[in-house]
């Protein structure tokens, strides 16, 4: 692991991503309220480039015919198969695996009920040192 | 291969469809004249989906030699009594249900539903059946579902597999309402009303292009129930497919995974993979077995690709002609699958099969001779839904 | 689950063949150089007449960026698939395809209510293909784009094209008017098998005049795309019962995107009740799986993803690895990448079958 200077915190604004290349790989940087995260430029489905997709919130239901869009600017949506993935985590939305026992009208809380997707995109730890965005890859 | 135990539930047969004339005595005053008057009695209602004449329609061992194929002594002395049933569901496709008039297709459905209570489960205890409703309007098949319901002897609700809408929209919607409500089992049946062509090219010249297409209706009316969010807005609801075959499923559960995945806001509420939605909710009769019947080892392979035991529900589809003799289960199931498919499955479907007492019939309802005539019609026909 | 880094992209051990891209225009005018001119006034006046509420949209809207993959729209603010130096880069030499099959999509031929226009269109489709696309770039071939609802003119456009190696296939859409099986398109298969060309039947977004199920209309596009695998079977199954197999036993049949796990299934199940229904159809001679082994190949995308990887090497082995062929669908979201189209290993012999010689061998690449 190593500690890499990868941008000015002022050149990631929020609902844009930029991808930098850091030892020879494509990482993506997102500015959600202020908070910075790093995401690979790679989709663990199917390999595009992850942080070309678009930055969305998240729809969750109450059931048919309803639509609750909350955490905005917190999802990223691969620009192929559209699979979302949680900027902070990198986890992949929504799976069967690990809700055999979730019930059915769920209301999804923001941030506490989400469905863990089958891939996680590799994330890593950015932290700012006066105006720069430093990360740990 | 035979059946290895005694006691099996067999969920899909069908008997004999009456005739017009035989449902005059379980019509009222109104309808009995309009069926008379219009000569609608001299005609059979027999679903396009179905030509009695036809090779499939009946085993030729299970024909008679002069009635349709079907009737009570055929049931009992060719499925009843050799498999060692202990409950057979009728499900009793009659063509009312293909008519345009809404009310007549509901007057005519209560008849059918009364006969059958009448002619075949007051005379034979071993058997069960579906409620025919007229899928042409929803509230008018809730009415019915309403009416019937405390016959206990009736598990299901009947739909036909290709109508004019897919089940899942919210117009059907009062249909599952009622179904879930009295612990009845939505079954939707192979068959068509032929409201629009059976295929998106068009209409196929043969019927065995449409029967064979079946699968392909099968497959799109349980992605539109999953799509649309009956399961999840009905959440007590269960759904059996009926000789639709189920060899097709593992394509669906990943196809419809695959998009789902991709596309889920649109549908937010479908909040599990559609697969876990299905192996949880829906269940399918055994016959027709769609796989190669000298190579087991492919059925097992397939059943390994669905990934659940708790699918399948024993079907003879009597007198459809599926299999020869009494070998009514295909090769390549091992002991466990078929102790589940032929008794634990469908007690688990269909809760009313575990009904301690035989069956309560509806209050006020005689044994023995029909009953006189009585103003439904007349409500059917006054009354806004 | 981490995941390992991207291969480089100048590592590509294997070239490939991709039977199905989807090429398109900056603007219909640019069409016009190859529509005579009174069908040029007549686009613009009166435009495409397809059977749907909305002109020039689908009414069932895709989910992101239109259906097409986020990363493919050109910088010019052209419609991804329109731009060749992007197709080029993107896709053509990033995956090492040494050939690319193009199918053109489009309110062409295939569904056009106006069947003269139709082969008007089909016919400036078919020169545009060319001009825009194989002839500055060799890698690509075109199909033949036919107004099939008027099988006597999509026979003289065949038979127009046939000898030109520029064009190695033909290709009708399923969402026709009568299902494809029906006599009415026999002398497309005439033609086809005449001039010894493939008929691609690629799904399509425009109805021939029927709901996109045999049930209805469906709400959701979720199920719009199935239907399409949906749709496919009952080709399939059409072009078995009718006994067009039968009748042009040189014809060879491409299924394009419409899936591929589905047909062991649809084949099991249309012998078993071909068994007993036999009487019915005394022209269909042998077993409905016989005639889709001999006459039908199938394209790869969108592949399916079961749960466990192995279930799908169950599939191929029984459709049988000599008739699958790869294809990408670029540029359209569910696209397939050629690194990652299986998750389980296959062996060098499969890999080049599959994602090369299958489809030589049946267009007769070089």
């Amino acid at each position: 692991m190593s500690r890499r200077v990868v941008a000015r915190a002022s050149e990631v604004e929020p609902g844009k991503c930029r991808i930098v290349t850091v030892l020879g790989r494509e990482v993506g940087l997102f500015n959600i309220g202020g908070e910075y995260f790093a995401l690979s430029n790679r989709c663990p489905h199917k390999g595009a480039e992850l942080c070309r997709g678009m930055i969305v919130g998240l729809v969750g239901s109450d059931g048919p015919g309803s639509y609750n869009l909350s955490r905005p600017g917190e999802f990223l949506r691969c620009p192929w198969h559209g699979w979302e993935f949680d900027i902070r985590t990198g986890q992949s939305w929504c799976d069967p695996k690990s809700v055999k026992a979730r019930q059915f009208a769920v209301k999804v809380e923001p941030g506490t009920e989400l469905m863990k997707g089958p891939y996680v995109a590799e994330t890593f730890p950015v932290s700012i040192e006066e105006d720069y965005l430093v990360i740990d890859i | 291969m035979k059946l290895p135990i005694a006691g099996a539930i067999d969920c899909d047969l069908h008997p004999a469809p009456p005739g017009a004339r035989a449902l005059l005595p379980y019509l009222d005053a109104f309808w009995r004249d309009q069926i008379t008057n219009r000569h609608i009695e001299r005609m059979p209602f027999t679903l396009m989906s179905y030509p009695p004449g036809s090779p499939f329609a009946a085993r030729p061992d299970w024909r008679p030699a002069s009635e349709p194929p079907g009737d009570l002594d055929g049931i009992r002395r060719h499925v009843l009594d050799p498999f060692a049933l202990r409950y057979a569901i009728c499900n009793v496709l009659h063509g009312a249900i293909a008519l345009f008039n809404e009310d007549m297709s509901a007057a005519l459905c209560s008849a059918v539903n009364d006969w059958t209570a009448h002619e075949l489960l007051d005379p034979e205890p071993r058997l069960r059946a579906a409620i025919l409703v007229p899928p042409q309007n929803a509230e008018l098949a809730a009415r019915e579902i309403e009416r019937v319901a405390p016959d206990r002897r009736f598990v299901q609700v009947l739909l036909l597999a290709m109508g004019e809408t897919p089940l899942g929209r919210r117009v059907h919607w009062p249909i599952y309402a009622a179904a879930e409500k009295h612990g009845l089992a939505v079954a939707i049946h192979a068959g068509s009303t032929y409201r629009v062509a059976p295929t998106y090219a068009g209409w196929p010249s043969h019927r065995v292009e449409d029967y064979v297409a079946q699968s392909t209706a099968f497959e799109t009316q349980l992605l539109s129930l999953v799509a649309e969010g009956v399961l999840q807005r009905f959440p007590g609801l269960k759904v059996v497919m009926s000789e639709g075959g189920f060899t097709w499923l593992p394509n669906w559960f990943w196809r419809a995974g695959k998009t789902w995945r991709g596309v889920r806001p649109e549908v937010p509420w479908v909040d599990r993979a559609p697969a876990e939605i299905v192996r949880d909710r829906v269940r399918f009769t055994l016959q027709p077995v769609d796989a190669p019947a000298g190579d087991p080892a492919v059925l097992r392979r397939t059943l390994e690709h669905i990934g659940s035991d708790r699918l399948l529900l024993f079907s003879t589809d009597y007198p459809h002609w599926h299999f020869e003799g009494e070998d009514a289960l295909p090769e390549g199931l091992g002991g466990d699958t078929i102790r589940r498919m032929l008794v634990d499955n469908p007690l688990e479907t269909y809760p009313r099969l575990g009904d301690p007492a035989p069956g309560r019939r509806r209050a006020g309802a005689s044994r023995g001779a029909p009953k006189p005539a009585r103003k439904r019609g007349t409500v059917a026909r006054k009354e806004a839904p | 689950m981490n995941v390992a880094l991207r291969e480089p992209k100048a590592v590509q051990r294997l070239t490939i063949v991709d039977c199905d891209i989807h090429p398109t225009w900056r603007t219909p005018a640019e069409l016009y150089p190859f529509l005579p001119q009174r069908w040029r006034e007549h686009m613009a006046a009166w435009g495409p007449f397809v059977r749907q509420g909305l002109a020039g949209q689908l009414p069932f809207p895709r989910m992101m960026a239109g259906g097409m993959r986020v990363d493919s729209f050109p910088q010019d603010g052209s419609p991804p698939g329109a731009d060749l130096e992007l197709m080029r880069r993107q896709h053509l030499d990033a995956n090492g395809v040494e050939a690319g099959l193009l199918i053109a999509l489009s309110r062409g031929g295939l569904e056009e209510r106006n069947l003269d226009f139709a082969a008007a269109l089909s016919s400036a489709i078919n020169d545009w293909q060319l001009e825009r696309w194989v002839r500055p770039e060799p890698r690509l071939r075109a199909a033949i784009v036919v107004p099939q609802e008027h099988p006597e003119h999509a026979v003289a456009e065949i038979e127009r094209r046939a000898a030109d190696p520029a064009f190695v296939q033909v290709m009708i859409s399923p969402r026709s008017s009568d299902p494809l099986g029906h006599r009415r398109y026999w002398p497309i298969y005439a033609a086809a098998e005449r001039c010894n060309k493939p008929v691609a039947i690629h799904v399509a977004g425009f109805s021939g005049g029927h709901a996109s199920t045999g049930t209805g209309w469906p709400t959701y596009y979720i199920q719009e795309h199935f239907a399409q695998a949906s749709g496919m079977q009952n080709t399939i199954m059409s072009l078995v019962f009718e006994g067009v197999f039968e009748r042009f036993p040189g014809l060879r049949v491409v299924a394009i995107e419409g899936g591929l796990a589905w047909a062991p299934a649809l084949c099991w199940r249309m012998d078993k009740h071909w068994e007993r229904m036999r009487s019915e159809v005394p022209h269909v001679l042998r077993p409905p799986s016989e005639y889709v082994r001999e006459h039908v190949w199938f394209t790869t995308q969108p592949v399916e993803e079961p749960d466990n990887p192995e279930h799908m090497a169950d599939i191929l082995g029984w459709i049988g690895w000599d008739r699958i062929m790869f294809s990408t669908d670029y540029p359209h979201w569910d696209y397939d990448d050629p690194r990652q189209a299986f998750k389980f290993p296959l062996t060098g012999e499969r890999r080049a079958r599959v994602f090369r010689d299958n489809a030589k061998a049946l267009y007769g690449l070089p």
